[in-house]
């Protein structure tokens, strides 16, 4: 039985093995040098555009002017980590990022959960593979083609609205309330990644034992007492997985989604850890508070990944590497 | 044994099958009403009457686009980055899997290397060291800043891994027992035999690379070097009398029949045909190919 997720207990994956001599390396090198060769492309890569670019971080501490390059200009310690909370939008930013990210985090965990429950149910293989190919399609479409659309649609004389109108409703301002839009930018995220997102609960759904099953249905189990006791404790480990791993992206909000539908009208609530950096840093060419924000979100970032992943292993015996 | 099939059972079945068409026609229909706007004509799509078909049938919106030259380099650019992207990716992923993948063998360092990768992939700048980075490079303004930075792809390269943990043992060991090399083992045994998720792996980088419009736009200045997305994100900002937006709008005000909600419909379509055209055909690779490298229990 194949699962897609191996969660197997960490004994089985220890990687010092008993029994391994030591070798001494010269003889490894003589044997197996290719495997290091091999490696090479990667780390080059790796060495060029992640290690390298990491002395530009030096940046959120200098008042950073291009002519004068990093030497050149003047150190000014965390001045602007305090400008950030202080004058700037910081808390703000930080608000918006995490609400609209868990937002989107526990909707779309949802309503990919229920369908693929729904789907499981579904006994009509071509008809499970229609609804699967329809509602995986958005998934694959950048949010540029997505966004062009919805900045179309529900623009405030767009379709939507012009719908709502001719059943009696009011227009809603969607793309232009600081209230409403970040109600559409969760909504439409879910709408893209629902059918996608499904996948990984499907597969959990069907490596459940099928004997299971059947020997419920003996004992009178109706589909409610199914899902109660066997369907929803059988995905638990799958949800309880993922919830972990989604704690490393809370700061990526949605980026690309956000930068082609946001507006200035609703910046106060939309506007998250990178359309900041994108309109401060690159835009309007403030290079150091940029690099600050974006420092800020590294960091903070890369410690919540790894509290993700040490959680993944503590409570979903996953390991990621 | 007969089980009994209660009537609410039956009612709960219609009412999923109902809710999965509903979510299904959801999905589909904003491109439905996009493909409809694209074929319908200007005052048509002027006063919104534009539904699921079109309206005032016609060609302009498409004749149009295609007289732009910008549109043809554009899509051009696209095509090419998509073409490297995935041979640059398939070549690194391929490579760097092998290694990793070989648990058995003694290697010291792999585990050092491999959180040396994942410490770095995680944590790099972020936008402005980047673009300060390219920028000492030469990579501004420069094609190349479209494929090479992406060169290393994780996803890609687990989803290697997995797989080749899953070839059986004697291949390899039976290889290297008649002389050959890791790279001979590599090249004309692995190779060969992990079509299903080179294939993945190739779509994955295909349609990212495709879909992929930010980093035009921050990296590249020039319009002809910037890949059909960007191009299209650039065609979608409003009021801009200059530039692309305006270079599409003035030229639309001499065709008569151009809108420019129909334009942008007409280019959005475009730019989603080929993605919607494959996609029903290689749907199976996106959704096997994240079960390949699963354990077998």
């Amino acid at each position: 039985m194949t699962t897609l997720i191996s969660t197997t207990p960490k004994s089985i994956n220890s990687r010092k093995s008993n029994a391994v001599p030591k070798i001494p390396f010269r003889k490894v090198w003589k044997r197996n040098s290719l495997l290091y060769w091999m490696l090479i492309p990667a780390l080059a890569a790796l060495l060029v555009f992640n290690v390298y670019p990491l002395w530009g971080i030096a940046i959120a501490f200098v008042k950073y002017s291009p002519t004068k390059g990093l030497f050149g200009s003047t150190f000014v310690g965390l001045k602007y980590f305090t400008e950030l909370f202080t004058v700037a939008d910081g808390v703000t930013l930080f608000r918006n990022t995490i609400l609209i990210s868990l937002s989107k985090i526990i909707l779309g965990q949802l309503v990919a959960v229920i369908f693929a429950l729904m789907l499981h149910e579904v006994t009509i293989k071509s008809f499970q593979r229609f609804v699967q190919t329809l509602t995986t399609l958005p998934n694959f479409l950048s949010w540029v083609i997505i966004g062009g659309i919805f900045l179309e649609v529900f623009a405030n004389r767009g379709t939507m609205n012009h719908l709502l109108g001719s059943v009696g409703l009011g227009a809603v301002p969607f793309l232009t309330s600081p209230s409403i839009f970040p109600i559409l930018i969760v909504t439409s995220d879910v709408w893209k990644g629902f059918g996608m997102g499904a996948i990984i609960y499907l597969a959990a759904l069907t490596a459940i034992n099928p004997e299971l099953f059947e020997a419920a249905a003996v004992d009178g189990a109706g589909r409610w007492a199914r899902l109660r006791y066997i369907t929803l404790p059988g995905i638990s480990p799958t949800i309880i997985l993922l919830a972990c791993l989604s704690l490393g992206g809370i700061l990526n909000a949605g980026f690309d989604q956000i930068l082609v539908l946001m507006s200035p009208l609703v910046k106060s609530t939309s506007d998250i850890l990178d359309t900041y950096v994108y309109r401060v840093g690159i835009q309007q060419i403030n290079y150091s508070l940029g690099a600050t924000v974006g420092l800020l979100k590294s960091v903070i970032g890369f410690a919540l990944i790894a509290l993700s992943y040490w959680l993944a292993d503590r409570f979903a015996h996953y390991r990621v590497f | 044994m007969i089980l009994e099939r209660h009537w609410s059972d039956t009612l709960v079945n219609i009412v999923i099958y109902l809710i999965l068409t509903v979510l299904a026609i959801i999905c589909i229909l904003p491109f439905w009403h996009m493909i409809a706007m694209s074929f319908s004509g200007r005052t048509a799509v002027a006063s919104q009457s534009v539904g699921l078909w079109p309206v005032d049938f016609t060609l302009q919106n498409f004749r149009f686009l295609l007289q732009r030259p910008l549109f043809f380099q554009t899509f051009g650019i696209s095509v090419l980055r998509v073409v490297m992207s995935v041979f640059i990716q398939l070549l690194v992923s391929v490579l760097c899997a092998y290694p990793l993948s070989r648990d058995h063998i003694y290697m010291p360092g792999r585990t050092v290397i491999k959180v040396i990768i994942l410490f770095f992939l995680m944590f790099n700048g972020g936008l402005i060291p980047a673009l300060l980075a390219y920028r000492s490079l030469g990579l501004i303004d420069n094609f190349y800043v479209l494929v090479l930075p992406g060169m290393f792809n994780l996803f890609n390269t687990i989803l290697i891994i997995n797989y080749f943990r899953g070839l059986p043992r004697e291949l390899e060991e039976s290889a290297l027992l008649d002389g050959a090399t890791h790279l001979d083992v590599l090249l004309r045994i692995f190779i060969p035999i992990s079509m299903p998720v080179l294939a993945t792996c190739a779509l994955f980088t295909a349609v990212g690379t495709w879909n992929e419009w930010f980093s035009a736009l921050v990296f590249i200045r020039s319009l002809a070097k910037m890949p059909l997305q960007s191009y299209l994100y650039l065609a979608l900002l409003p009021n801009q009398s200059t530039g692309i937006v305006g270079d599409l709008i003035q030229k639309a005000e001499q065709f008569k029949q151009a809108t420019p909600e129909a334009l942008r419909a007409a280019l959005i379509v475009v730019a989603a045909i080929p993605i919607m055209l494959v996609y029903p055909f290689v749907q199976r690779y996106f959704v096997t190919g994240l079960t390949l490298g699963s354990v077998k229990e």
